[in-house]
């Protein structure tokens, strides 16, 4: 008769089981149980964060970054729905996240009890799957089983609710493994056939105007997939384009990389994109705001797409080869056959897309990515070009916010490695990059995390800086601060007759001041002469910075593919709205 | 600049609409028809009818059949998405159209009509297996099993000779011959 253990004590057998080090949450009520139970289990260490939300953004960025599922724990009710957002977002960036939270007792659900509430089905469309556990005995397989669907397949957020009576229930525990027995969004051992590599390698033989489309499926799949991603766009000497999720998984600085694609994307990849005969998606999802207007998305291409959900595939556009699998276990094949037949391909190909790169070449002299300079006002292209240049000769980790801060951050913050690079794509949750910083600062101690971020979104989980300054995590966040909402105003400006309804905040916070009342340290810095120095006082600090980066209100963010628009009508700049002679233009 | 007010790129040519029988067997544990019926409100799917029941005692698995309108690319869609669910087990999806497949709705009709008005109805049922269910002078409760627009019409021909109350099933499917979905 195998020893009997009360809920909350199997919750933590399992976790251990799992090899869990951390858990991001917050306590309350329905969950006492289980944080009683904390205190007997050394080996894993309780992050208190100052919000639920905060909590599962930690909780993502700690995935994020280090490649494990994140761990949140949250009380019924409240708990439970300010965790919605972060179980959204894990969802729709595919992190794997496993919440635990605490529910009324069994015999008070459905009475609209003290903080009750129907936590599985709130957060049933926002989760892969979800468990109410009403029987102990049920209670360590589905943990187990929780921790199966979240790594599995297409990884995502899953949601455990155990009512507090259950986690004083003494029942039996036991280990299960590898329980799913059928097949999870295609993960199932997909055995790639000879013939779909041998498709695969005709397109790319037959191509003169290839182009790789890459996404966070790349980073999801592990560091050997970034590996074999930079062997196989050598093999083939093809251009290469990344997602906004996809940034680290190729050398942000290679010549064969022509920079993020997108709204927001520099003009070589996206005419790229636009004018190709073959298009490689490997682990991105045609996501609208990469394709633009559907109807004229790539016209002339031929497209193969490999993805492992298989509902990705064909979702929003129409491929040529679709290929259902894991991106490393197909990228290994694919490059093993490809070397069988293809010594040297590279080189031999070199003629025949000669021309596509000369009009690469072409669309590259655009210089889409300029900005005008200025001595007297910070850019913040520019404040985060500094940021780049002065910290990227050590491992450094990027978060960010959502808004312009972000798409800068993506344009001009280049990425060498996979999992360096976390930001909040489909969902674009504002307040994402301070709580996952914290993350991120857990799974990498010692290594420097930037937060780049907006003064609005940062007010938004402002209070997790409560949160790095109790575990003493130095992270940085560095606010470019223009006062405005800058996305929403610009859309206003672009599209809306310069109303700025609502989007400028007329009351912020003095952040050096509150980065003392938090206990850690504020910087700031208003020109760009003094920004290099102010930069580096930043990174030698050894606490939580707020740098308040003071930057041009007006600025706007470009390139930029109005909505609606194929991909080859991009307005580069202010100039396409007002003529500004080419001296004016500063390259940096 | 561009006239669209949006963030959202404009919608694309809209395929020709098909209508689908789908039939999901699933695990039969509390809540996976919320799961079912919220996968196809929350993507915008389509539900036109949906039946279920547990088909296997001991394994506990139900069986779904869900009559559904898309585009091609919609049906595809709900294939993939349904498959997805940890608690389904297998999808099967055809046309309407199929000649192989074998569709049937019931129906209950409760009708205020006399012994001579009744013995009407039921010639008019005739085609559609009627049995009488529950008899009095005033009233009659009849049965009926026939396919979706045969009882649409049925039920509009009996509200002229005293249908007070209708309760239909929705749809279920089965392939003929000896094969079976998979």
């Amino acid at each position: 008769m195998p020893k009997l253990l009360s809920g909350a004590e199997i919750v933590f057998k399992a976790l251990e089981d799992q090899k869990v080090e951390y858990i991001f949450g917050y306590p309350g009520g329905a969950v006492l149980p289980i944080y009683d139970e904390l205190k007997n289990h050394k080996s894993i260490k309780h992050i208190l964060a100052r919000h639920e939300q905060g909590a599962g953004h930690s909780a993502e960025g700690y995935a994020r970054s280090s490649g494990k599922p994140g761990v949140l724990l949250v009380t019924s009710g409240p708990g439970a729905t300010n965790a919605v957002t972060a179980l959204t977002d894990a969802y729709m960036d595919s992190i794997p996240l496993v919440c635990i939270s605490g529910q009324v007792p069994t015999h008070l659900i459905g009475t609209d009890a003290f903080q009750e509430c129907d936590t599985t089905g709130i957060t049933r469309p926002c989760t892969k799957h979800n468990w109410l556990v009403k029987d102990v005995n049920d209670l360590s397989r589905i943990l187990h089983l929780a921790f199966e669907v979240a790594t599995t397949g297409r990884p995502g957020p899953v949601l455990v609710d155990i009512p507090k009576d259950i986690q004083f229930k003494k029942g039996k525990y036991k280990f299960f493994k590898n329980t799913l027995k059928k097949k999870l969004n295609g993960k199932a051992i997909h055995k790639i056939s000879n013939s779909e590599l041998d498709k695969f390698i005709n397109l790319i033989k037959k191509s003169s105007k290839p182009i790789f489309y890459t996404g966070g499926g790349v980073i999801n799949s592990g560091p050997e997939a970034s590996k074999y991603l930079r062997e196989l766009v050598s093999l083939t000497g093809f251009p290469i384009t990344s997602t906004l999720q996809g940034l680290g998984a190729y050398p942000g600085d290679d010549p064969q990389f022509l920079g993020m694609l997108g709204m927001h994307g520099t003009y070589e990849a996206n005419n790229a994109m636009h004018d190709c005969d073959l298009m490689i998606n490997i682990g991105a999802r045609f996501d609208d705001r990469i394709t633009g207007k559907v109807d004229e998305f790539s016209p002339g291409s031929k497209k193969i797409h490999v993805d492992i959900d298989p509902s990705s595939i064909g979702k929003n556009i129409k491929v040529d080869l679709a290929i259902v699998s894991d991106v490393t276990q197909l990228l290994r094949s694919l490059i093993k056959r490809f070397k069988e037949k293809n010594k040297n391909f590279a080189n031999s190909n070199k003629q025949k897309t000669s021309k596509w790169w000369e009009q690469i070449e072409k669309w590259r002299e655009k210089k889409s990515l300029n900005y005008n300079n200025s001595e007297k006002i910070i850019k913040p292209q520019y404040a985060v070009q500094r940021l780049y240049e002065l910290t990227k000769n050590q491992d450094t980790f990027i978060t960010t916010e959502v808004g312009q801060h972000q798409m800068w951050a993506a344009q001009h913050y280049k990425f060498n490695k996979p999992n360096r690079w976390m930001t909040s794509g489909g969902l674009g949750t504002m307040g994402y990059g301070l709580p996952a910083a914290i993350g991120v600062q857990i799974a990498n101690p010692g290594r420097l995390v930037v937060d780049i971020a907006g003064e609005a979104s940062v007010l938004m989980t402002m209070q997790e800086m409560s949160t790095a300054v109790q575990y003493r995590l130095p992270i940085k966040i560095f606010i470019l601060n223009n006062e405005y909402m800058g996305m929403v105003r610009q859309w206003q400006e672009l599209l809306h007759e310069k109303n700025y309804s609502e989007s400028y905040t007329a009351a912020l916070p003095d952040f050096v001041k509150l980065a003392e009342s938090y206990g850690c340290v504020g910087i700031r810095a208003k020109t760009p002469d003094e920004l290099d120095e102010k930069i580096k006082e930043m990174i030698s600090i050894d606490k939580p910075v707020i740098f308040d980066c003071v930057v041009d209100k007006a600025e706007n963010c470009f390139p930029m593919i109005p909505s609606g628009k194929p991909h080859n009508q991009m307005i580069l700049g202010p100039e396409e709205e007002e003529e500004i002679s080419d001296e004016g233009k500063v390259l940096v | 600049m561009a006239k669209s007010k949006s963030a959202y790129s404009v919608p694309g040519k809209i395929g020709k609409i098909e209508r689908h029988i789908i039939v999901v067997w699933v695990d039969n544990e509390a809540g996976v028809l919320a799961r079912i019926a919220g996968l196809f409100s929350g993507r915008g799917y389509n539900i036109e009818s949906l039946a279920v029941a547990e088909v296997d005692k001991k394994k506990h698995i139900s069986r779904i059949t869900i009559v559904t309108e898309g585009t091609p690319q919609v049906i595809e869609q709900i294939n993939l998405q349904l498959r997805k669910l940890v608690p389904v087990h297998k999808v099967a999806d055809f046309k309407r159209t199929d000649k192989d497949i074998l569709f049937r709705e019931l129906a209950l009709f409760k009708i205020l009509a006399n012994s001579k008005k009744q013995e009407k109805i039921k010639k008019i049922c005739k085609k559609f297996n009627p049995v009488v269910l529950d008899k009095s002078q005033k009233s009659f409760v009849i049965q009926v099993t026939a396919l979706r627009a045969e009882i649409d019409k049925l039920t509009l021909d009996l509200r002229r000779l005293g249908l007070i109350s209708t309760s239909r099933t929705g749809a279920v499917a089965m392939t003929k011959g000896a094969k079976i979905f998979n």
